[in-house]
């Protein structure tokens, strides 16, 4: 079988699987990485969302072969490195405020929100309502309003 | 030392071990009103006795004990025999044993116990009963911990236990010398099991319950460190998906190419099961391509044919009548409620492990004896052969009261002599797993005056399925109940539906009809259509009787209780301000699991908002601020009772807005969350507010259901004020395919594979 070689969470990967077997189930089931969720198998749920060289993906819509040895792959498991702490600003703010319930979700949730800050810091702008409204992951426990405090709170903090 | 005014006794016991362990009976401290009810009928009967007071007493005879332990390195661990679904009731839990025992939150490790038959009744997770059922016996256990706690430091100390204190997690004496509770838990254990008679802590000492606090799985959750079952690392458990038919509940005709799908890339094994063909292959990205690649003759399902309409018209022929119009004027409404999903975010999923003579199955199940019998039933091994362990669910909403996927897991890993992680795909969740079942309500609501004379309501629905075990609780209370000989799903909806207002001779009943659907108890069962309907009603005669919505409830709540929470949400949701056209308030109350609930919703209705663009979603009218207002009585955590309301306010919005399923041709047509349109965060209001009334009760109520009811009703009110007609039919955008149907064979989509194509969406 090929091998493909791409980084996650700031470690060498090196998986021995077929070329169109979704990022999402090499991380899974080959890797053991848990933290992406499958919640639809076709990015409409975004459970799954994890960082593709610092820019918000859906793994379970990126074949392996997509990925070159120089590409990094960031998990819910590999974020707070990112920021150099225990807890990445984005998940301290997921604390401060509570919001996880059945905690399927979150950590899609939160990678999108450090995704969308990013995109919307980059554009020298303040997060808006339309930016919250933009944010496509279903909470099916409904934990919308209090995601939307945290992310104002991080964003004021990333 | 005097007793402090107020204090109760109980009977715990400590249990002979080598570290201290102490329980209490799980069916203890509960107040029944079926013991106090009175044998004559009543008109109300949740006066007497409800739904949650029905689930209490099933459980008095049951001897299971719950126990905690004290470990040697400072923790307390409890095993909860409860489900936890994102409810937060392993939070609330370990709340209850740091305030009896006085240790630090974080040193209480709470986790899910496995299936215990001992427990009969009692280890069902349904019916927002957790709190309600579990508040007292928790507390014993823990405060016989605290005195062998207390007993063992005096030994040590040479004092008198009266001359010590225990403070987080610390026995101090009075010379100020210390020693944790770890040091003690050898020394405290006992080598007998024996009762142990103890006070709990009075209300007025709470430190604990009653203080806002964070989940204790919060950490574990945000770095991605929860694990839920298909998270688990059982050895050879490999990925496991079904092909499922295009039509609900098909069966397997013949398969035409097995040999050529079982050389696929990654496959080790297909075979044909009583739900499908299983796939168990190195990956679930294999699993699918294996499943669309399949070439299976299906047979019919139990739905064949049946549409929408068709199920509309047999639940129109199952209506019973209303009974003759009164002479007086009368108000009266047709409702219709659709099937709707109640996937949880988690599709159902489990692991097997089926050997020779013995089986081990992990999935997160709320009725895991009633799972653990119905799998050793299936696999022809004795009940005590099968360990079912219970873990962490990813949302329920009804689904985890059954074990389907627990049950497949089981067939498919016996069949192969191998172990199995199964998980069903979306499209499958979607079209083949349970839904709540299509319902009508017709109210009619008499009056004179300002006076209402009568109400009645007639609730007709496609069946619901309540064989996960609550049925069996039914079965054993059904004759101790002054209602007569009834049905199961009758006793259920007269214990769970209760009127609030002073309208006078009511009459609610319900029929229920087709049984070829599979459904479930989704949150809040029959109360959301239920209410949703009653307060349109009651929205029309106050119309009629010339009567602002907020006054005329205000006027026919029968009790101050009542009138509060409704009160509240009036106040600060600013009741009857002035609104631009096109946009409204709606106000909606509801009463359940020994609770009382009231919403203040604001909708914009204006073609502007409702046409704005969404991707592969549906906008709709938005509702723009929700003050909802919850007197549940004691309130253990009130930050995880603002979040339950804050969910059952965001099911409301979906349930009345943009979530529905259709059925065509004996399937569903929707497959995901494209599909089916769950509130997103452009439905979220971005304003909302829950105020948490203060109670003065001694007893907790239920809350994981309770947000659901009022919230939808609020919409729906607010939807017919801003709109200037009453909605008849929810959800209102049903009569709008917002989608194109996935096809059902193969039975799953592809995998798409441009996700690196397009600059990055959130």
């Amino acid at each position: 079988m090929p091998e493909h070689t791409f980084r996650v969470n700031g470690e060498q990967v090196t998986v021995d699987v077929p070329d169109d077997v979704r990022l999402l189930w090499v991380l899974r089931d080959v890797l053991g990485i848990t933290g992406p969720k499958y919640g639809c198998g076709i990015s409409v749920c975004k459970a799954c969302t994890s960082h593709l060289n610092g820019k918000g993906i859906t793994p379970c819509a990126v074949p392996v072969k997509d990925l070159g040895p120089a590409d990094e792959v960031t998990t819910i498991e590999g974020l707070a490195a990112t920021a150099g702490g225990d807890l990445h600003p984005m998940q301290q703010a997921w604390l401060d405020h509570d919001v996880s319930q059945c905690g399927y979700c979150q950590p899609g949730q939160i990678m999108a929100a450090v995704a969308l800050v990013r995109r919307v810091a980059a554009e020298g702008r303040a997060i808006t309502d339309a930016d919250l409204d933009s944010l496509r992951n279903v909470c099916r426990c409904g934990t919308y309003p209090r995601i939307r405090q945290a992310i104002r709170a991080a964003a004021a903090n990333m | 030392m005097s007793e402090p005014f107020g204090r109760r006794r109980f009977l715990g016991y400590v249990l002979a071990g080598p570290v201290l362990a102490t329980a209490a009976e799980l069916a203890l401290g509960r107040d029944t009103a079926a013991a106090q009810a009175p044998q004559v009928p009543s008109p109300e009967i949740t006066d007497l006795l409800d739904l949650n007071d029905m689930m209490t007493a099933a459980a008095l005879p049951t001897s299971g004990l719950i126990s905690v332990e004290v470990q040697p390195d400072g923790t307390v661990s409890f095993s909860l025999p409860r489900a936890e679904v994102g409810q937060g009731i392993t939070t609330s839990t370990a709340m209850l044993i740091a305030e009896e025992l006085s240790v630090p939150l974080d040193r209480v490790r709470v986790t899910l116990a496995d299936a215990r038959p001992e427990l009969l009744f009692n280890q069902l997770t349904g019916g927002s009963n957790t709190t309600i059922a579990t508040y007292t016996p928790i507390r014993v256990a823990a405060a016989v911990a605290r005195l062998r706690l207390l007993q063992a430091a005096a030994g040590e100390f040479g004092a008198a236990p009266a001359d010590l204190r225990l403070r987080d997690g610390i026995v101090l004496d009075r010379a100020g010398r210390s020693i944790a509770i770890g040091d003690l838990a050898v020394k405290a254990a006992s080598t007998r099991t024996e009762p142990v008679a103890v006070d709990l802590a009075p209300r007025e000492s709470f430190t604990v319950i009653g203080r806002p606090t964070n989940r204790v799985d919060a950490l574990a959750a945000v770095t991605g460190r929860k694990r839920f079952a298909m998270d688990l690392d059982v050895a050879g458990a490999k990925p496991t998906m079904v092909c499922r038919p295009p039509t609900i509940n098909g069966k397997v005709g013949s398969v035409a190419n097995l040999a050529e799908v079982r050389a696929m890339p990654g496959v080790t094994d297909v075979v044909v099961i009583s739900t499908g063909v299983a796939v168990r292959a190195d990956t679930f990205g294999q699993c699918i391509d294996a499943v669309r690649a399949l070439r299976v003759t299906w047979r019919p399902g139990t739905a064949e044919g049946k549409s929408d309409q068709s199920v509309r018209q047999s639940l129109a022929a199952a209506e019973i009548p209303l009974g003759l119009r009164p002479p007086t004027p009368v108000v009266e409404g047709l409702f219709t409620f659709q099937f709707r999903s109640n996937s949880a975010l988690e599709p159902n999923c489990a692991i097997a492990d089926v050997r020779a003579g013995r089986a081990e199955i992990w999935s997160a199940l709320k009725s895991p004896i009633v799972t653990k019998q119905a799998i050793a039933a299936k696999l022809g091994l004795p009940v005590s052969a099968v360990t079912v362990h219970v873990t962490e669910g990813g949302g329920s909403f009804g689904r985890k009261l059954f074990g389907d996927a627990a049950l497949e897991a089981a067939e498919v890993s016996q069949k192969l002599g191998k172990p199995v992680k199964l998980m069903w795909h979306r499209a499958d969740d979607s079209r083949q797993g349970r839904v709540h079942p299509m319902a009508t309500s017709r109210v009619r609501i008499s009056y004179l005056g300002g006076t209402v004379l009568s109400y009645t309501q007639r609730h007709t629905s496609v069946a619901t399925d309540l064989s996960h075990g609550l049925g069996e609780i039914i079965t054993a209370m059904a004759a101790r109940l002054p209602v007569g000989d009834i049905g199961f799903s009758e006793t259920f909806f007269q214990l769970s539906q209760q009127m609030s207002y002073n309208f006078g001779a009511n009459s609610r009943l319900l029929s229920e009809t087709d049984k070829s659907f599979n459904t479930g108890s989704m949150r809040n069962v029959y109360s959301p259509d239920v209410t949703c309907a009653r307060e349109l009603v009651v929205d029309q005669v106050a119309a009629r009787m010339g009567k602002d919505p907020y006054r005329f409830r205000r006027e026919f709540l029968r009790d101050a209780r009542c009138r509060a929470v409704l009160d509240a949400v009036a106040t600060a949701g600013g009741w009857g301000r002035s609104m631009p056209a096109g946009t409204a308030q709606g106000i909606a109350f509801h009463a359940e699991y020994k609770a009382v609930s009231a919403a203040l919703v604001e909708i914009d209705c204006r073609p502007a908002t409702v046409n704005r663009p969404i991707r592969d979603g549906v906008a709709g009218p938005r509702v723009t601020k929700v003050v909802f207002a919850v007197d549940v009585g004691l309130v253990v955590n009130p930050r995880g009772l603002e979040a339950q309301m804050m969910g059952g306010v965001m099911d409301g919005i979906a349930q009345a807005l943009t979530a529905g399923l259709h059925l065509r041709d004996g399937y569903f047509l929707e497959a995901s969350w494209d599909n089916y349109f769950y509130t997103r965060q452009w439905n979220t209001p971005p304003e909302l507010r829950v105020i948490i009334v203060p109670s003065t009760s001694e007893q907790p109520g239920g809350a994981g259901e309770l947000g659901v009811a009022a919230s939808m009703a609020a919409v729906a009110c607010a939807y017919g004020r801003a709109t200037g007609t009453m909605p008849t039919t929810f959800p209102i955008n049903h009569g709008t395919l917002s989608f194109t149907p996935k096809p059902t064979i193969p039975p799953v989509p592809p995998s798409p594979s441009d996700g690196l194509a397009h600059p990055w969406e959130p």
